[in-house]
């Protein structure tokens, strides 16, 4: 038995009771479905503990920081960029939740029809069972999809300090020119909450640690177009998932520290699976820690995920922020520029995602890919049709699933990616 | 060599068992309670060398017969071509779920949709219609196929149109003509599935709403397409799984 938390859980106003109930289904789950795969490489063990400590350790590292006296700045979205909470000395976590926990309650403020990810959001909030949400000075949120800008409205009065980020929903001259302004006004609010000044220097510094974790990522990746695949795809959706809120300097260290072993496998030719495994790319709606149900039946349909085109995956990681300038302004150029560039189908029109979906179709040598939305998720549902077009005129099989945080369309999600997978085979 | 197939469906197990390249048995029995029972009962003093199951049913299956699975798209993709050479695409109407799969031309799978998670428009749903309407499903075919205009059913749930039809009729609507817009409504959702996956050529009509004529004339009205529906619509699963156990040695 690890530490006992229950006296920290308590002081930042945790459901104790629901909450021992979470953490030890939560247990329970990571068990049977990361704990039971075979051939996992050694350097998954460091991401076994961060779970095992998940709402223990981490959360505890959050409030000593806090004790310090640094903010914790809490975000729902990869457009807010953790480099400039760094340059104020706080610490970035995302806060999105994966499990379909006080809908109830969620509900009662909410639309039925709305995504999973935003009623987890109220769920894990109204339930008292997120000790990282209980841990933030502030909370940002951002206007990215209706659901989520209307939410918002809703969710500020149950929140200490609700901060909302507007942004630009067209890749035009004027949306980079809001977005910067939108960066300028965080960069104020970030400055007044910790009493710190962003300078030259701690933005420097703050975009390289964000860019070191980006490029472990990046390098995470590129294994991945071995055939074997040297890592599981619930493995590496995972690390993506762990990515939000473990100690950046940390994690960076521990995801090059499992590349080189992963490195040694693609030499050796050792894998997960056997070689010509079909090899199938997830695109879509973010996954949050726990939501593993899609990657766990397609790996245990005799295939297996070689990369997420999605914000917890390659659209979250893939591109650095240029460490260009001499003035804060030259900077925060250079952060506008790295962070216009995330193709999440909010934007009109979007052509760069499936382009990007190609790529690495091409470069992961992938035999097919699987579209995952959230049901009632708009925009991503919205393009799932013409990005599947344009993904079979290329001669990429493409499955297109809706679904969201229950369990009760497995069996409908598993004959649909058995029958996708005889599809590929046949070919 | 004797090949079987078992086809566990929601509402009814299907077995067939191929011999040269001949159907040479065919049982149904409905799936009760007792799925893997009945599939058991089914195979009972059948003589077989190989077994593949399908269905939703297929994974309950396994351990217990300890045979390979097939999804039951594929099963379809080929048991459709041992009937009919020439068509192009499926369109399966089931007790609990609709596919719509489309072939290319050597008659590998192409694309295919299936309806949402819960059995609107599906056989189920045609047999709530039949009872809440009094008929048996064979005088509900007739009764729809009588009318010469139709009642607008707009709800797909069975739940929903249940009280719909239950206020069409207390407000005097003719039952056939409440019958025939039942029976339209489920047509026209399963050719919208239809379209997404193939636009043209001959549609094999499969599963048990096939058996049902006023599904099959609407349907050929509704896409302008011909059908083809084999001599028993609800084995096509159970025949493509056999002939899939003919050929994985």
């Amino acid at each position: 038995m690890a530490e006992d938390y229950t006296e920290m859980w308590k002081s930042l106003g945790i459901d104790i009771e629901n909450h021992n109930a979470l953490l030890a289904g939560l247990g329970q789950a990571y068990t049977d479905i990361f704990l039971s795969q075979k051939n996992r490489p050694e350097g998954m063990k460091y991401f076994d503990f961060v779970m095992s400590e998940v709402h223990g350790l981490r959360i505890k590292e959050l409030v000593d920081a806090k004790a310090q006296g640094r903010k914790v700045i809490g975000s729902y979205c990869v457009f807010v960029p953790e480099e400039l909470v760094l340059a104020v000395d706080g610490v970035a976590v995302g806060l999105c939740a994966g499990a379909e926990l006080g809908f109830e309650a969620a509900e009662a403020l909410l639309p039925r029809n709305t995504c999973s990810l935003i009623k987890s959001m109220f769920g894990f909030k109204l339930g008292k069972l997120c000790p990282y949400v209980e841990s933030c000075d502030v909370i940002v949120g951002e206007n990215t999809c209706d659901g989520k800008k209307k939410a918002y409205e809703i969710f500020r009065p149950l929140v200490k300090d609700l901060y909302v980020m507007d942004l630009p929903q067209t890749k035009s001259d004027t949306g980079r020119l809001m977005l910067k302004e939108e960066y300028r006004k965080f960069i104020a609010k970030l400055e007044k909450e910790t009493g710190k000044k962003v300078t030259v220097q701690s933005l420097k510094k703050g975009i390289e640690m964000v860019n070191a974790k980006r490029k472990a990522m990046i390098r995470l990746a590129a294994l991945r177009a071995a055939d074997p695949a040297p890592i599981s795809g619930l493995d590496a959706l995972l690390i993506n998932q762990v990515f939000f809120h473990d100690d950046p300097a940390r994690f960076t260290e521990s995801v090059n520290k499992l590349c080189d072993e992963l490195e040694q496998r693609v030499k050796d030719h050792k894998g997960v699976f056997p070689k010509g495994t079909t090899r199938i790319i997830i695109s879509g709606c973010p996954m949050a820690v726990p939501n593993w149900k899609l990657p766990l039946l397609v790996e245990t349909s005799n295939a297996v995920i070689v990369g997420e085109e999605s914000c917890v995956g390659e659209r979250g990681t893939r591109w650095l922020t240029e460490v260009k300038g001499n003035t804060v302004e030259e900077l925060l150029d250079a952060i506008t520029e790295r962070y216009f560039n995330v193709d999440c189908a909010v934007f009109t029109p979007n052509p760069s995602r499936v382009n990007h979906v190609k790529e690495m179709a091409k470069k992961l040598h992938a035999d097919g890919v699987i579209h995952y939305s959230l049901q009632f998720c708009q925009p991503y549902i919205i393009e799932s049709g013409p990005v599947e077009k344009e993904l079979e005129k290329s001669h990429i099989p493409t499955l297109r699933l809706e679904t969201d945080y229950s369990q009760e369309d497995a069996g409908q999600l598993k004959t649909r990616i058995e029958a996708f997978n005889e599809r590929i085979k046949r070919k | 060599m004797r090949y079987a197939g078992i086809d566990i469906g929601s509402r009814t197990v299907k077995l067939a068992v191929i011999e040269d390249g001949r159907l040479v048995l065919s049982r149904k029995s409905a799936t009760s309670h007792d799925p893997l029972g009945i599939a058991r009962d089914l195979l009972e003093g059948v003589d077989y060398d190989r077994v593949i199951a399908t269905g939703y049913g297929r994974h309950l299956i396994k351990g217990h017969l300890d045979c390979p699975v097939i999804s039951e798209i594929t099963a379809f993709v080929r048991g459709s071509r041992f009937f009919s050479d020439d068509c192009g695409s499926i369109l399966d109407i089931g007790g609990q779920d609709t596919k719509a799969i489309s072939l290319d031309k050597a008659g590998n799978l192409c694309k295919f949709e299936m309806n949402d998670r819960c059995a609107a428009g599906t056989g189920r749903f045609l047999e709530v219609m039949a009872t809440v309407l009094g008929f048996t499903l064979e005088e509900f075919s007739d009764a729809a196929l009588s009318a010469t205009r139709a009642e607008k059913i707009n709800s797909m749930c069975t739940v929903f149109a249940e009280s719909e039809v239950v206020s069409l009729v207390t407000q005097g609507a003719a039952r056939n003509e409440v019958a025939l817009g039942i029976h339209r409504a489920i047509i026209s959702r399963s050719a919208g599935l239809l379209n997404r996956v193939s636009h043209s050529g001959k549609i094999f009509f499969a599963g048990g709403v096939a058996l049902n004529s006023c599904a099959r004339t609407l349907l050929e009205q509704e896409t302008k397409r011909p059908v083809f529906v084999p001599p028993d619509p609800q084995i096509v699963g159970a025949v493509g799984a056999a002939l899939s156990a003919s050929e994985n040695g």
